[in-house]
């Protein structure tokens, strides 16, 4: 390749061959060391951040970087502002797509449009029913702030979810600060949760959500394969692996079902009967020999 | 400017191109380059400003008028060689674009699309403005040896690994959808011409206009000097091309008896055309070896 301009050839001493070899290796060396330094750049910057998620039918993130060419017709087909390209500086890869669930979630378009615009594949046409999609996965992450784990009644991440009742269900539980009352707790369920981000993006705490979407990367841990469960090994069998168990008497629960522990109102130990204090007697203990 | 007035011993690049031509004659091709240039991006830039979707996408790919695919084959090659084989839709837009550039001269994208032009135009601009000399010029092969590793880094990181540090598509993408800090970037483009190497980006390193120079070897469209028995050796035209390299085998007949400029570097801007006060230059095809 190449210019000839101002390479002289043949002036005796020094070889025109080895002239020529130490000039391209120099121009070749630099080129290589250059492209090492943005392949390496390109493999640790790689990392997506956790807030970051993709549009629906995203390809598994390094499959994605290969193929997404940072052109944006999804962001320019995404009807509600949603998605954006990275900036350098916004910690993903620049120029990909990404949304921030508590900025703007998915809207979870029943056409997919951003899906439909990318010409590349990187967001996957096989994906046609967005209630497949997988974007992330909500995670009800701090306990100690969601309103409903304190016994309030927010219900609305719960109540936002455009898979309501699947995707997040409300868990009745025991109150055991009141004692009398319930708690409703919010809790997400995978096989449903599309990662749309609307339950972050309402969660009505002031600044970050209680319940985040997370990459499923993050959210879940890895199924434990080698631990069989007693309840499905039961079901596939038809019967109990163990044979039938005498069911011992629960004192005190008779006529509940077997485990109910749940006391209802009147159900309780009787009150101490309220006997008058005597008046010769200083504190009465209450003991009887 | 009183350079003009006191160095009358060297008048101004292409003084003697505005005297004959006017103004508008010397700049002609200078001023449908620009047109260009800021006509297409103001084609993308109507979408998203004036809510006027002609254009949607960015140089990277694009859809024009919701029919017309069009993607860069350099990204396209990067990604084939990433692991990934994209949609029809990539691939014919990557087509339609190589197929243009092979009539068109592959270099064509260099100066009358890439918004990258305006930036190092300005900076050799102000070089010569400013009389700035010397610095470090890398090899002009440096672009290929680039383009290459560029691909071989795409096969082992599995990601378009040159798109994590284009400025090109950074500056263009900038444009449209934000910049973030590219502007760092794109500024120090600006200053590597302006300070380091003369027309150093754009003639030596670019990979990307690597790739459109490797389309340029068929172009239709060339510059030939035809008129070269009247060149009077001012020296002009080296003085404002982007690839000066690319003049001399057609001007002074160094390799080459016909005047045609068939070197795929040459970049059919035309500004040697505007700025030779002979009219030595014209932009004709490349089997149009006539000379008059």
């Amino acid at each position: 390749m190449g210019d000839m301009q101002d390479k002289p050839v043949g002036q005796g001493g020094t070889s025109p061959r080895r002239r020529f070899l130490r000039e391209v290796a120099g121009v070749a060396g630099g080129a290589c060391l250059l492209s090492l330094g943005v392949g390496l750049y390109a493999k640790q910057a790689s990392a997506l951040p956790a807030v970051a998620l993709r549009p629906p039918g995203a390809l598994a993130e390094g499959d994605f970087l290969a193929a997404c060419v940072r052109c944006g017709l999804c962001v320019r087909d995404c009807p509600y502002d949603t998605l954006r390209l990275a900036e350098l500086g916004d910690g993903v890869a620049t120029g990909t797509p990404y949304f921030a669930a508590r900025q703007v979630p998915c809207e979870m378009c029943e056409d997919i449009p951003c899906v439909v615009a990318c010409p590349t594949g990187a967001l996957d046409r096989s994906l046609t029913d967005i209630g497949k999609a997988r974007m992330g996965l909500a995670v009800l992450i701090d306990h100690e702030t969601c309103l409903n784990f304190l016994g309030l009644r927010c219900d609305v991440c719960y109540r936002v979810c455009p898979v309501i009742d699947k995707a997040i269900t409300l868990e009745r539980q025991h109150n055991p600060r009141s004692d009398r009352h319930a708690m409703l707790l919010p809790t997400v369920h995978s096989d449903y949760c599309t990662g749309c981000g609307k339950c972050e993006k309402s969660c009505v705490l002031p600044g970050e959500a209680a319940i985040k979407v997370l990459p499923v990367r993050l959210a879940q841990g890895s199924k434990a394969e080698h631990y069989r469960k007693g309840w499905e090994e039961k079901e596939a069998a038809g019967q109990s692996l163990i044979g039938e168990q005498i069911e011992l008497p629960v004192r005190g629960l008779e006529g509940k079902s077997y485990g109910d522990t749940r006391v209802l109102p009147g159900q309780g130990p009787a009150p101490a009967p309220a006997t008058p204090a005597r008046p010769d007697s200083g504190l009465d203990s209450g003991w009887k020999p | 400017m009183s350079a003009t007035t006191t160095k009358a011993a060297r008048p101004r690049i292409g003084a003697e191109a505005i005297a004959g031509k006017g103004w508008l004659g010397a700049h002609k091709w200078l001023v449908l380059r620009r047109l260009s240039q800021l006509g297409i991006l103001a084609l993308f830039l109507a979408g998203p400003w004036f809510g006027v979707w002609i254009v949607k996408g960015n140089l990277s790919s694009s859809l024009t008028l919701e029919v017309l695919p069009l993607t860069d084959p350099f990204l396209l090659a990067q990604s084939l060689a990433a692991g990934t084989l994209p949609y029809k839709e990539a691939l014919i837009g990557a087509g339609i674009v190589v197929a243009f550039y092979l009539l068109a001269g592959g270099r064509v994208f260099c100066s009358w699309v890439c918004p990258m032009n305006l930036v190092t135009d300005a900076a050799a601009w102000l070089r010569r403005r400013l009389g700035l000399k010397g610095g470090k010029i890398p090899s002009g092969d440096t672009r290929y040896w680039l383009l290459g590793f560029m691909l071989v880094a795409a096969f082992f990181t599995g990601s378009l690994a040159w798109e994590w540090v284009n400025p090109v598509s950074m500056l263009h993408r900038g444009l449209i959808f934000g910049f973030g800090l590219a502007w760092g970037i794109v500024g120090g483009v600006f200053l590597y011409d302006l300070l380091i190497a003369t027309r150093g980006w754009c003639g030596h390193l670019c990979p990307m206009g690597a790739f459109y120079s490797l389309l340029g070897s068929t172009a239709l469209v060339r510059v030939s000097a035809a008129r070269r028995s009247a060149c009077d050796d001012c020296m002009d035209c080296f003085a404002v091309c982007p690839e000066p390299q690319v003049i001399r085998p057609a001007l002074k007949a160094a390799g080459q008896d016909h005047p045609v400029i068939l070197d795929r570097n040459c970049t059919n801007c035309g500004r040697c055309v505007d700025v030779c006060g002979k009219n030595v230059f014209r932009i004709t095809t490349r089997f149009d070896r006539s000379e008059s």
